[in-house]
């Protein structure tokens, strides 16, 4: 149950920021997001770091789950780094290693786009760190509405996720038993190579498929027993209502952005 | 071939924020040709135990000695210790994959490296163990067949591995009366005829009674109880208290008991109950009053 | 019978043959029968008597190809009140986690009322309704897949009954629980059935749960074999054994008896009345 995921990473709480419309936090994300494309110096990351700390601080969410959050992207971030520092070039040489030629411009990107990612990850962490993945689907569909006027099949998308997130622990409990019956035949999932590997799956992956089509099956049964019929006329238990809670938020993010363009104006 | 369980502990995601443990110093022994019926709540340990006696689960401490052998070993050979103690799980019929029930049979056997002869052997040898006849059945697909026939499969499945030791985790889970009523019989003429070492896990009070010789009760993780069915059956009154049913047969004593009747104890099969009734009311000697 | 009012009958089958695409023979064959205002009825039979696609006609999951199937008055076949029918006749279903489509307990139980267009203050007045009457009020935010079987089962029961059905229909929905889980879903359908009057079908092959309905139906292949009280059904042993079915085990001691000479009342069916028969017969010597 560790790594439960219909929690996600969700940091459960009752802070102004959990209390928000999902929509808005959404959206908002999306507008801070773009901001950091605009920031031209280190300072305007500095801003991006201040804002991000009113932010955690707001939620009650301790800052070392934010760092937690990029963890798992290091190597991308470190791989970012390496490449603008060994590949771009530039006038003031620092350092020379082999065919490598290290640049002071170098390092100022490598240092510039690695912090971009990580305030990327960073802030769409406090995004899923402060909304369920219930409510972010339930925005999602909400968001997406106006477009179901062009086709775009915003209740069915937020259906299947709601179906994926509600079905992936009973998957995942499934995919250990069965392993564990095959194990007890004498199948081996550890050693050989590839290809052999590969082929040891086959007795894990065939029941699963059988299974979750069994499932998939049952499940639509039992959704047309319950009278489904679609998106249309469709009412939720929970409405989805802006608040001043909202709108303050909006005003905070107006303002980070106002700053990083004038930061750019200054100092990029 | 003794199976010698010692002080086994188990603990769940040791040192996360859900540790929960599991099991709590359970020790016992299981010799050749017993017929253990283990009991407990969903919850209990039971699965846990059982996932312990072939080692698919490493013991957080204690040890778990198969024929001498400790499966914490690292240099112990997994797929010997695994033929030599099959498990069926629960739903065992989820686990089926292949083409047909021939090959689904073979996969145990396959495994283990033997030959092609061997293998057929062996295969014919498991689905006649099951009563599922080779000529009409084994060339169909798998899911052309029967809940009971399918479950079947998967125990031949086990059974072509020729354990000496066999655990079943509630091998009747979900099947109609007439399926269940094969599944035992098939269970108690493997004890029977092969000799072959059970351990049953059940739910079914009733069933336990009517096969095993040893029965041990687990709660929250201890073994509480561990004797012959007549031990066992005789505290009813603390089966209760665990939420655990009692046979209707023992159900019946007892209340025979209070209305005056001398009825002894370790009575709890039907077979005796009928007996002991068919007296009393024949000769009317028995009641005290 | 004679005639009955409409409204005595909360379901009605005259007739009903159904059979599954590509089978040779029906799966439901010229079956009658009917569930009454508040009465609590079991479907018995073996796997593949038909008992559980009669389940599915009752509920306009599917259509007779013969005869009619009315629920509350309303027929299946009429493609118009399909709703109106799966909103009378809930079903829950065998599998506690293939039923369950939300990621939280109450937005499950809402669900049936979502499709149905309810307003969201009503929806909550009666889901947190119908989660007390299933004692599941202190789970309603939990995730589904924490919950034990029995609990489950509940949430799907309390689905159903937020969309205030006249008959709640159990498709061997107590076959993958543990006795404890059982026994939550029994006691669950039988306070339903008494307090708020609200008809129930269980299908199941378990006697025990059978032996509690008012009215029990057998089927084999396809067709009613018997009906009755609990007491008729299960005292005709060797005709209960032969359509593969088990009778509960005093009724089953009760036969024994009986060959043994000893004139025990053959419709024995609990511990307590087994006690009985015992006292009285002996008490003659």
């Amino acid at each position: 149950m560790l790594n439960d995921i219909t929690l996600g990473q969700y940091f459960p709480g009752n802070s102004p920021i959990h209390r928000m419309d999902p929509r808005a936090k959404l959206l908002l994300t999306v507008v801070y997001i773009v901001a950091l494309f605009l920031v031209k110096s280190f300072v305007g990351y500095a801003l991006s770091l201040a804002f991000l700390y009113l932010v955690v601080r707001l939620a009650k969410i301790p800052f070392k789950y934010l760092i937690k959050g990029v963890k798992p992207l290091r190597f991308i971030i470190l791989f970012t780094f390496l490449l603008n520092l060994f590949f771009l070039t530039g006038e003031k040489v620092l350092l020379v290693l082999g065919p490598f030629r290290l640049t002071q411009e170098a390092l100022f990107n490598a240092l510039y786009f690695s912090l971009r990612l990580v305030f990327l990850v960073m802030g769409s962490s406090v995004l899923t760190l402060t909304t369920s993945p219930v409510q972010l689907t339930d925005a999602l569909e909400r968001i997406l509405h106006p477009l179901q006027r062009f086709h775009f099949p915003a209740h069915e998308l937020a259906m299947m996720m709601t179906i994926a997130l509600r079905f992936i622990p009973t998957l995942l409990d499934e995919t250990d038993k069965i392993q564990k019956a095959q194990m007890a035949r004498g199948a081996d999932f550890e050693s050989g190579n590839l290809i052999q590997r590969a082929k040891a799956m086959i007795p894990l992956l065939v029941p699963l498929f059988v299974s979750s089509f069994r499932r998939a099956n049952d499940l639509a049964m039992a959704m047309e027993a319950r009278c489904y019929r679609g998106g249309d006329h469709r009412t939720r238990l929970r409405e989805l209502r802006y608040t001043r809670l909202d709108g303050m938020a909006a005003l905070a993010v107006c303002g980070f952005v106002a700053l990083i363009v004038l930061e750019g104006h200054f100092f990029g | 071939m003794p199976l010698v369980v010692e002080k086994l502990n188990h603990t769940y995601m040791k040192g996360g924020p859900y540790e929960t443990q599991a099991l709590y110093d359970i020790s016992f022994t299981i010799h050749d040709g017993e017929f253990v019926g283990l009991i407990g709540h969903t919850g209990s340990g039971k699965s846990t135990l059982v996932q312990h006696l072939n080692g698919l689960l490493q013991p957080t401490s204690g040890r778990v000695l198969v024929d001498g052998t400790d499966l914490s070993d690292k240099n112990a050979d997994r797929k010997q210790i695994r033929c030599k103690v099959g498990l069926v799980f629960q739903y065992a019929e989820n686990q089926l994959f292949e083409e047909t029930v021939e090959k689904d049979i073979a996969f145990g056997p396959k495994n283990l490296g033997l030959n092609a002869e061997e293998i057929d052997r062996r295969v014919r040898e498991a689905m006649r163990q099951v009563s599922l006849d080779y000529d009409r059945i084994a060339k169909k697909s798998v899911f052309e067949l029967s809940g009971g026939q399918m479950r079947r499969v998967a125990i031949a499945g086990v059974l072509a591995m020729k354990p000496s030791v066999l655990v079943l985790d509630e091998p009747c889970a979900g099947l109609d009366p007439h399926g269940r009523e094969e599944i035992l019989k098939l269970i108690r003429r493997l004890h029977r005829e092969s000799g072959t070492t059970i351990v049953m896990v059940s739910h079914s009070m009733d069933d336990v009674a009517q096969l095993a010789e040893r029965v041990m009760v687990m709660h929250r993780g201890h073994m509480v109880m561990d004797g012959t069915p007549e031990e066992i059956f005789t505290r009813g009154e603390e089966l209760r208290q665990m939420g655990l049913d009692v046979p209707q047969v023992v159900q019946l004593c007892e209340q025979l008991r209070m209305r005056g009747f001398d009825i002894p104890e370790r009575i709890y099969r039907m077979e005796d109950i009928r007996e002991l009734i068919t007296q009393i009311c024949k000769k009317g000697g028995y009641h005290a009053q | 019978m004679g005639e009955q009012r409409m409204d005595e009958n909360r379901i009605q089958a005259k007739n009903v043959t159904f059979r599954y695409p590509e089978e040779e023979r029906n799966a439901v064959d010229q079956v009658s029968m009917r569930v009454k205002r508040g009465e609590f009825l079991a479907i018995l039979g073996h796997n593949g008597s038909g008992k559980s696609t009669l389940a599915k006609l009752f509920n306009a999951l599917y259509v007779p190809d013969a005869g009619t199937v009315l629920v509350c008055g309303m027929d299946t076949a009429d493609d118009e009140l399909v709703f109106d029918i799966r909103q009378n006749a809930g079903m829950v279903f065998q599998n506690p986690d293939n039923q369950i489509v939300a990621t939280i307990v109450e937005e499950d139980v809402a669900f049936g009322l979502e499709n149905n267009g309810v307003p969201p203050a009503e929806i909550r007045t009666r889901i947190d309704e119908a989660l007390r009457i299933v004692n599941m009020s202190e789970f309603a935010l939990k995730a589904p897949h924490m919950l034990s079987g029995g609990q489950k089962q509940r949430v799907a029961i309390a689905g159903i009954l937020a969309m205030k059905p006249k008959v709640i229909i159990l498709d061997e929905a107590t076959a993958m629980l543990d006795p404890s889980g059982r026994e939550e879903v029994m006691n669950t359908v039988h306070r339903l059935n008494r307090e708020e009057g609200i008809s129930i079908v269980i299908i199941t092959h378990y006697m025990s749960e059978a032996a509690t309905a008012d009215y029990l139906v057998v089927m084999d292949n396809g067709k009613i074999h018997m009906t009755g009280t609990p007491r008729e059904v299960f005292a005709d042993v060797e005709n209960v054994r032969k359509l593969g079915l088990d009778v509960p085990p005093m009724t089953s001691l009760a036969h024994d008896l009986r060959q043994a000479g000893i004139d025990v009342r053959p419709d024995v069916l609990t511990v307590e009345e087994m006690v009985e028969e015992v006292c009285r017969l002996s008490s003659k010597n």
